[in-house]
């Protein structure tokens, strides 16, 4: 290589340099819920391609620690799978907003030799399994929703997640709806103490138990059973048709929230009315703080919340995931300019 | 640096660079240095652990005191917690483990140290050491697919039929819970002891043995009579050193143990460890209290772990001065 050739290596390298130095590589850090994982990761993705001068980050490390990074400050932006409830909200020394991104919801599975049509689960037969206190398959309360099955007297094997998570947050969340008896016995959360039952860790774990256990039932991730060809039963909904999850029912579920949803988007939207909405479901959220100092980041923040709204909602249902209503997408655009 | 000249002794003052430069060069006071900040270390990475877990699970010491170890209930949503079925499960399923990976470890040490031709000794050995690294996540999901379901069909049932008059071996066969959690921490445990008790009986010096036979012992006499008193101390290192694994083990006795931290007397029953509820539940834990009671979760299982590990010194401490008096 001779000198020329060696200077004019450095002048591009020089000016390439300045090109990425002008063009202020901005890095972004998020960390919270893991069920949301794939579309956000999808998003951020996507979102750098777009704008290769944005790099998002995202760790999932559950609903909890995203929220108490994002109140440490140690984060740009929080995710969770259940909504900060009223104490945190007091407690927080920032004021943060939820954004909504996507929807999931909870099915139940289960496997009973013998038994292959799909099961049709009423409220009080959820609610009385989990609880213990319908112990067998030919109980009315089940056998009552299935006419024309055959289930057998065996007794029933609970299995729910071991680990915290927000699945679990969705399943405890409709059972305190429809049971006044799980709402004070158990009450809804990421972790609960069951009253019966064994623990599998992660969607694979239940699953997993479920598979070996003759007459088990549990709930895994709408997402996961799709995606693992299991057969779910289907749910009565507050209108009294027995729904089967699908991406359709559960957004259908979000819009009949959407008429009630109060501005700062924390909401449930387990047991809603409407005759086609599928009853276990709930939004997942991004935590963005109400003020952000640097000029840049709020800007950056605010453009991939439109972006995610408008052109990244066509990424969800690929993923298995239900899109955001269009009510709701109308009523986040308008609140992304409360961030200042 | 075997070169290096340790004290070079030269007349003239004992102060100064010079003077100073030479005591450098010897390396015997680097050494000396290094050593020390490496040692001290483990020291100060300790103390700094159990500092933090002392000042940050203050929240949940306070609210619950002494009655932590007592309670039974873990509930997350009206925040009350208690201990004592994580210890339990702890307990219960590493001294399982133990029961049956002792007899196991320390007869396979034996065969391979005394008995087997040093070809087939070599060989085994290798592949016992091989089994003590491969991942624990694995051997849970062997244990899944196939312990689990063999104790559900096949052996639970027929421990109920034969010794359902013990409490032990009562109630439903769900395949996972404390027995299969044993079982599996058995199997984990098994390589270490076999490995390190192996070292420790080869270590034997031929006298030990030649003096047992001589004095007209069987080959048997002579190894379990002989041999094996002699190894004790090492002997047990290894299966303390196999407890201490066995009680922070986390993966594993997750996935088969159930996880439903109550109380039985029953091996069928599920159950749950310390390392599991942590691992489980300390990503979602969104109270203070709550990540408070896991945090002291984790210095019950460490002063556990400290309190077994005395216990272990101290049993070796005895055993070996009675051996030496006998002798």
């Amino acid at each position: 290589m001779n000198k020329r050739t060696l200077a004019g290596v450095m002048v591009s390298l020089a000016l390439a340099a300045a090109v990425v130095w002008a063009q202020d590589p901005l890095l972004l850090n998020g960390a919270g819920a893991t069920f949301p994982y794939p579309i956000y990761s999808k998003w951020f993705d996507e979102y750098h391609k777009l704008h290769p001068s944005i790099q998002i980050n995202y760790q999932s490390i559950g609903s909890g620690g995203g929220i108490r990074q994002l109140l440490a400050g140690t984060v740009d932006f929080g995710a969770t799978d259940g909504p900060m409830n009223d104490e945190q909200v007091a407690q927080a020394k920032v004021k943060v907003l939820h954004f909504p991104t996507v929807l999931g919801a909870d099915v139940p599975t289960y496997n009973i030799p013998g038994v292959k049509q799909e099961l049709n689960f009423t409220p009080e037969a959820l609610a009385g399994i989990f609880l213990g206190t319908i112990t067998k398959w030919n109980h009315a309360a089940i056998a009552g929703a299935n006419p024309g099955v055959n289930l057998p007297g065996n007794d029933i094997v609970v299995v729910h997640r071991s680990d915290g998570s927000g699945t679990t947050y969705i399943w405890t969340d409709y059972l305190s709806k429809v049971s006044n008896n799980w709402k004070t016995k158990v009450g809804k959360g990421t972790s609960v103490n069951w009253p019966v039952g064994l623990g599998g860790k992660g969607n694979e774990g239940v699953t997993g138990l479920i598979k070996q256990t003759p007459n088990s039932i549990g709930y895994v991730e709408l997402i996961y059973a799709v995606q693992n060809n299991l057969s779910y039963g289907r749910v009565r909904n507050s209108a009294g048709s027995f729904i089967k999850a699908d991406l359709a029912s559960v957004t259908a579920a979000a819009a009949e929230a959407a008429k009630s949803m109060p501005d700062d988007f924390r909401v449930s939207i387990t047991d809603p009315p409407g005759k086609s909405a599928y009853p276990i479901a709930s939004f997942t959220w991004l935590l963005v703080p109400a003020q952000i100092q640097d000029a840049k980041k709020r800007d950056v923040i605010s453009g991939f919340l439109r972006w995610m709204l408008k052109d990244g909602q066509q990424y969800a249902e690929p993923l298995a995931y239900a899109k955001l209503p269009k009510e709701v997408v109308e009523k986040e655009m308008k609140a992304i300019a409360q961030i200042r | 640096m075997a070169t290096a000249p340790i004290a070079v002794e030269r007349p003239g003052p004992g102060w100064g660079p010079r003077a100073l430069l030479r005591r450098f060069r010897s390396g015997d006071e680097i050494a000396h240095l290094v050593t020390l900040l490496i040692a001290s270390s483990v020291i100060l990475i300790t103390s700094l652990l159990v500092y933090e877990l002392w000042v940050n699970s203050a929240l949940s010491r306070h609210k619950f005191g002494w009655a932590f170890f007592f309670t039974r209930v873990w509930d997350p949503i009206f925040e009350h917690f208690g201990a004592l079925p994580f210890i339990y499960g702890t307990l219960v399923t590493s001294i399982l483990g133990l029961l049956i990976a002792v007899p196991l470890g320390l007869g396979a040490a034996i065969f391979l140290a005394e008995l087997a031709p040093p070809r087939v000794s070599d060989a085994l050995t290798f592949v016992v050491e091989l089994l003590a690294a491969v991942p624990s996540v694995i051997y849970g999901l062997l244990a899944i697919f196939t312990l689990v379901p063999l104790l559900r069909e096949h052996v639970e049932p027929f421990l109920r039929a034969t010794l359902g008059f013990l409490p032990f071996f009562r109630g439903p066969a769900y395949g996972v819970g404390f027995l299969a959690g044993g079982l599996v921490l058995a199997v984990m445990i098994v390589p270490f002891i076999i490995s390190v008790s192996r070292e420790v009986l080869l270590a034997v010096p031929a006298d030990q043995r030649e003096a047992a036979l001589a004095l007209g012992a069987t080959r048997w006499e002579a190894t379990w009579k002989a041999v094996v008193p002699f190894a004790r101390a090492g002997i047990l290192g290894s299966i303390f050193l196999a407890l201490a694994r066995a009680l922070g083990e986390t993966m594993a006795v997750t996935m088969v143990i159930g996880n439903n931290p109550q109380i039985s007397a029953s091996l069928f029953a599920p159950g749950y460890s310390i390392a599991a509820v942590i691992a489980n539940e300390f990503t979602e834990a969104t109270g203070d209290l709550y990540l408070a009671a896991l945090i002291e979760l984790a210095l019950v299982l460490f002063v556990l772990t400290f309190i077994l590990n005395g216990l272990a010194r101290l049993l070796i401490l005895l055993t070996t001065q009675r051996g030496t008096a006998h002798e």
